[in-house]
């Protein structure tokens, strides 16, 4: 063993670098111990109590380089790894990377005042985000589903105090200043506000609005205020439709606004009836539910009330169409509201239909997906939802289903739909023409689909449709009028049935 | 009335960003992940919680609002009323029997310091009797202590005064590094400099502070984080400072000019010295956002050598506690990691107030202690950005564009992130009387987030 002790005069380096310095020579091969230091009083003791001897002409303004090693032929190494522990850093970028923000609450220091926060992180973790964005000013959109509604009525009484407007929860679809949102189609803007408590409910009514207004001075949408499919619940009670709805009616470029909504409250129907009674702007009321409108009546009002008639809306595919080929309705679905709207107009010309989101809770679907009654599914319900993705993003779902439920021999006509716009799959018809054509090869089921897009958006509605009507589906852009077809066919079956009895 | 849409913030899926940027609208994407784990239905209901946010704003401009003056300094006996056999220590309460080696270590030589024993090893009996001994954490008499924190009746404190309140709080004198009291020591060498401390340093320091203008500690901290200084682990500046302002009225004060020579030289050549005003500054003005229903913000990290505990606003004097953490750094001569006790005293108070770790920008010197670089540095105050709710205008970073440092941490946001506040600290010996063997960094024992988050949204009215 053997000691090396060195002064070196007038070398400073600040004790923090000499004990990293001290450190990583001790790591060089050889090297019992190292301490590299300031010859202070303090260190002196320090280098003392290690057993090494400091020439007592060292002063605090010295560098003392001790360094016990196993052998006179690893001074070289020992010395030079002292200098590199020494030398200068060369720095590995400038001022480093700033790192991405981990809260909205921090990417929000210094944003625009007219930034709109956009979130879909899961939904136990969704309102906290929001609050970030209500608390700084910010209106949010909530695309996360399987948020409690105790959590939503707390977050939208924080923004209504606060003058925000939340969109959402399970917002699926907005368009804000002519932007798409979430799953928004691509439309031309103009004159008319929506709300919506239904996201495919709003995609119908600017699908339909955007292809009547293809002529039409000023009929577009730029604004479409998602609200939440629970927003006009009892628990809610409405509280953003009320905020949107003030947003609207003071934006003078909105000449009338329209509500959709999934079938709401009766009380809570019946306050916002009220509230956009007083508003200066005209509303019409797309409420969904018994003995009320379809969605595409709705927008046949907002046309006439404009001062407009309807087109006829297009349906392509029609050759393809036979009878029913069994008595029972089965409906597929990724879209809620288009599901309550064709299950609204079912119940009301067949009678009792079941689904996992029933108009009355007995007629709840059970595990069962295929009992012996009309049945109608929507596949993008917070139940099976929970760890996948949304059926307009992830099809498979559905896909199995198609093809289970044209098999089974009762069923006597599909009727399904199909949601283009920003954020849906890229090609949808590219699965689902394939099943179509396969469930029809085998029966010669009646399919109906409800296409709901416009030209703009990016899946490119045309092709969409061409291919579905070349695997034998009749293509409709209304869910109403895709869904009086089937109940027609249903019914010349029945009647055939009860005529030959 | 609607409004343009000026750009969007994405938080959560990819597809939705990328789907408004192909719209031709600025989005800022957050690196959202999922929160410290079972802390989503407290993280929901504290969130909602309608007092919160301007409990926190209230919490954060009582805290700004607070200017720290040095006002006097006088023995523990006279301003704190602490009587022979009373000792106060760093860190949440402990008893003796779970004290750590640097604890015990410095309580032994208080007591020998106070007349109670003789000879510090036999004070080991008198703790563990406890009949004529009792021990407090400083943090319960408006004090706090580096280290072991302890303090005697007859030590010298420094007192802090907010002119405003008149609120005070209060510091021992910083003893130097090395072998010394606060890291556990306690041999003859280290009573003797106690004893010169309370017989000349004091007095001497006191009769500058009477008859000097008085020191306004904030604003020496203002200055001393733009000159390398982040008066946790870096006191170099602030020291100098401080004697610049005392050093007249000590010379005039008419004492011997050796002690005055011999206390100027110990000041001038202890870099710590500050260390112990910025302390009790940053209590003091934490102290002023104390106990405001609602409020998220922690108001006290403090550990003592055992547990590490933090107090919250919100929550009143409830300490939440959990073990101890080793520091990562740098050892003194043959010291290693197995020598180092656990984390320990009350400068973590530094960090609460946004200086220390959390002002690492300011002082890149520091990051060496992990063999760290300096972007590390400029890292590590961004970082602390994510997990405080304000930021300080006075105390600003002139590398990250003067910026001010990162202030009020809040529970929720620790509890969101993940990201632990980082805090500058000295280590010291695992066993009595062995005193410092190193420096580096640490962080708080995860779990006592989610506790004191916990605790929050119990409090939340329904």
């Amino acid at each position: 063993m053997k000691d090396h002790v060195e002064i070196r005069r007038g070398a400073y380096a600040d004790s923090v670098a000499l004990l990293q310095v001290s450190r990583s020579v001790q790591g060089t091969p050889g090297v019992e111990a190292a301490q590299v230091a300031m010859a202070t009083g303090l260190n002196l003791e320090v280098l003392a109590g290690m057993g090494f001897m400091v020439p007592p002409e060292a002063s605090a303004n010295d560098m003392v380089v001790a360094l016990r090693l196993a052998d006179d032929t690893v001074l070289p190494a020992a010395l030079a790894a002292v200098d590199a522990a020494l030398a200068p850093r060369r720095p590995t970028s400038g001022a480093g990377e700033v790192a991405p923000p981990r809260t909205t609450a921090a990417a929000l220091r210094g944003a625009g005042e007219g930034d709109l926060v956009l979130v879909s992180v899961p939904g136990a973790s969704a309102v906290v985000e929001a609050v970030d964005a209500v608390e700084a000013g910010h209106d949010v959109m909530l695309f996360s589903d399987n948020v409690p509604v105790d959590q939503e009525v707390a977050l939208k009484r924080l923004a209504a105090d606060r003058g925000r407007l939340v969109m959402g929860p399970d917002c699926g679809t907005a368009v804000v200043d002519g932007v798409g949102l979430g799953f928004a189609n691509a439309v031309r803007p103009g004159r008319i506000g929506l709300v919506a408590a239904s996201g495919t409910g709003c995609q119908q009514l600017l699908a339909l609005l955007h292809h009547a207004g293809a002529d039409l001075e000023g009929v577009g949408v730029r604004w479409a205020l998602g609200v939440g499919g629970r927003d006009l619940s009892a628990p809610v009670g409405g509280l953003a439709t009320r905020e949107a709805l003030r947003r609207l009616d003071a934006d003078p470029d909105v000449d009338l606004v329209v509500v959709v909504s999934k079938p709401p409250a009766p009380e809570v129907a019946d306050a916002l009836a009220a509230d956009a009674e007083a508003l200066g702007t005209p509303v019409e009321l797309g409420l969904l539910g018994p003995g009320q409108r379809d969605l595409t009546t709705v927008a046949e009002a907002a046309l006439a009330r404009l001062g407009h008639d309807s087109p006829q809306w297009p349906v392509h595919g029609a050759d393809n169409t036979g009878p029913a080929v069994g008595p029972l309705l089965r409906g597929l679905f990724v879209g809620g509201t288009l599901c309550d709207e064709s299950m609204l107009m079912a119940t009301q010309a067949l009678g009792p239909v079941r689904s996992n989101i029933p108009l009355a809770p007995e007629l709840a679907l059970g595990d069962d997906l295929l009992p012996d009654t009309h049945t109608m599914v929507d596949f993008g319900d917070d139940a099976l939802t929970q760890g996948r993705a949304h059926p307009m993003i992830d099809p498979t779902l559905r896909l199995e289903q198609v093809a289970a439920t044209a098999a089974d021999e009762r069923t006597g006509v599909l009727l399904l739909d199909v949601v283009l716009g920003h954020g849906a799959e890229p090609d949808p018809a590219a699965l689902l023409a394939p099943a179509i054509e396969a469930a029809r090869a085998r029966r010669p089921i009646p399919v109906l689909v409800s296409l709901v897009g416009t030209d703009l958006d990016p899946q490119d509605l045309d092709r969409q449709r061409d291919a579905l009507v070349a695997a034998g589906a009749e293509v409709h852009l209304s869910n109403a009028g895709a869904t009086r077809r089937a109940l027609d066919l249903i019914a010349a079956t029945t009647a055939g049935e009860g005529s030959t009895r | 009335m609607t409004s343009p849409l000026t750009g969007v913030v994405n938080v959560g899926a990819d597809m939705f960003a990328d789907a408004v940027e192909a719209q031709a609208v600025p989005v800022e994407r957050v690196d959202w992940r999922p929160p410290m784990a079972g802390t989503e239905a407290d993280l929901a209901a504290v969130a909602t919680d309608p007092r919160r946010d301007a409990a926190n704003r209230r919490a954060v401009e009582a805290m700004l609002g607070v200017t720290a003056t040095l006002v006097d300094v006088a023995p523990a006996s006279e301003v704190l009323g602490l009587e022979p056999g009373q000792f106060l220590h760093a860190g949440p309460p402990i008893e003796w029997s779970r004290a750590s080696g640097p604890l015990r270590g410095a309580l032994m030589g208080g007591a020998a310091l106070e007349g109670l024993v003789d000879d510090p090893e036999d004070a080991v009996a008198l703790f563990e009797d406890g009949g004529s001994v009792t021990l407090e954490p400083c943090h319960h008499r408006s004090a706090v202590g580096p280290m072991a924190g302890v303090v005697t009746p007859s030590m010298w404190m420094f007192v802090l005064e907010d002119a405003e309140t008149g609120r005070r709080t209060h510091c021992s004198l910083n003893e130097g590094l090395g072998k010394v009291l606060r890291y556990g020591a306690y041999g003859p060498d280290v009573l003797e400099r106690l004893r010169w401390m309370s017989a000349v340093l004091g007095p001497l320091l006191r009769a500058g502070v009477r008859s000097a203008d008085p020191v306004d500690v904030t604003g020496i901290l203002t200055q001393m984080l733009q000159m390398g200084d982040e008066a946790h682990n870096r006191n170099r500046a602030g020291t100098l400072m401080l004697m610049r302002d005392l050093a007249p009225a000590m010379v005039t004060s008419g004492a011997d000019a050796s002690d005055v020579a011999a206390a100027l030289r110990f000041i001038g050549g202890n870099d710590h010295f500050f260390l112990n005003l910025a302390m009790p500054a940053c209590k003091l003005a934490l102290d002023a956002a104390r106990d405001i229903e609602g409020s998220t913000m922690v108001v006290a990290m403090a550990r003592n050598g055992t547990d590490f505990g933090i107090q919250v606003s919100g929550t009143g004097d409830e300490w939440f506690t959990g073990p101890a953490q080793v520091a990562d750094g740098l050892f003194l001569g043959d010291y290693g990691p197995d020598d180092a006790n656990a984390d320990i005293g009350d400068s973590a108070i530094t960090e609460t107030a946004g200086i220390g770790g959390f002002a690492m920008a300011t002082a890149p010197a520091i990051v060496r202690l992990v063999g760290g670089t300096v972007p590390d540095a400029l890292a590590t105050t961004r970082r602390m950005h994510e997990i405080t709710l304000a930021e300080n205008p006075r105390w600003s970073v002139p590398v990250l564009e003067f910026q001010g440092t990162p202030t009020g941490i809040d529970v929720t946001r620790v509890c969101r992130t993940g990201i632990l506040p980082q805090i500058n600290t000295g280590m010291a010996g695992r066993e009595a009387g062995v005193g410092q063997v190193g420096a580096g960094l640490v962080t708080p024992p995860a779990e006592i987030f989610p506790s004191a988050l916990a605790a929050l949204a119990a409090r939340v009215p329904n």
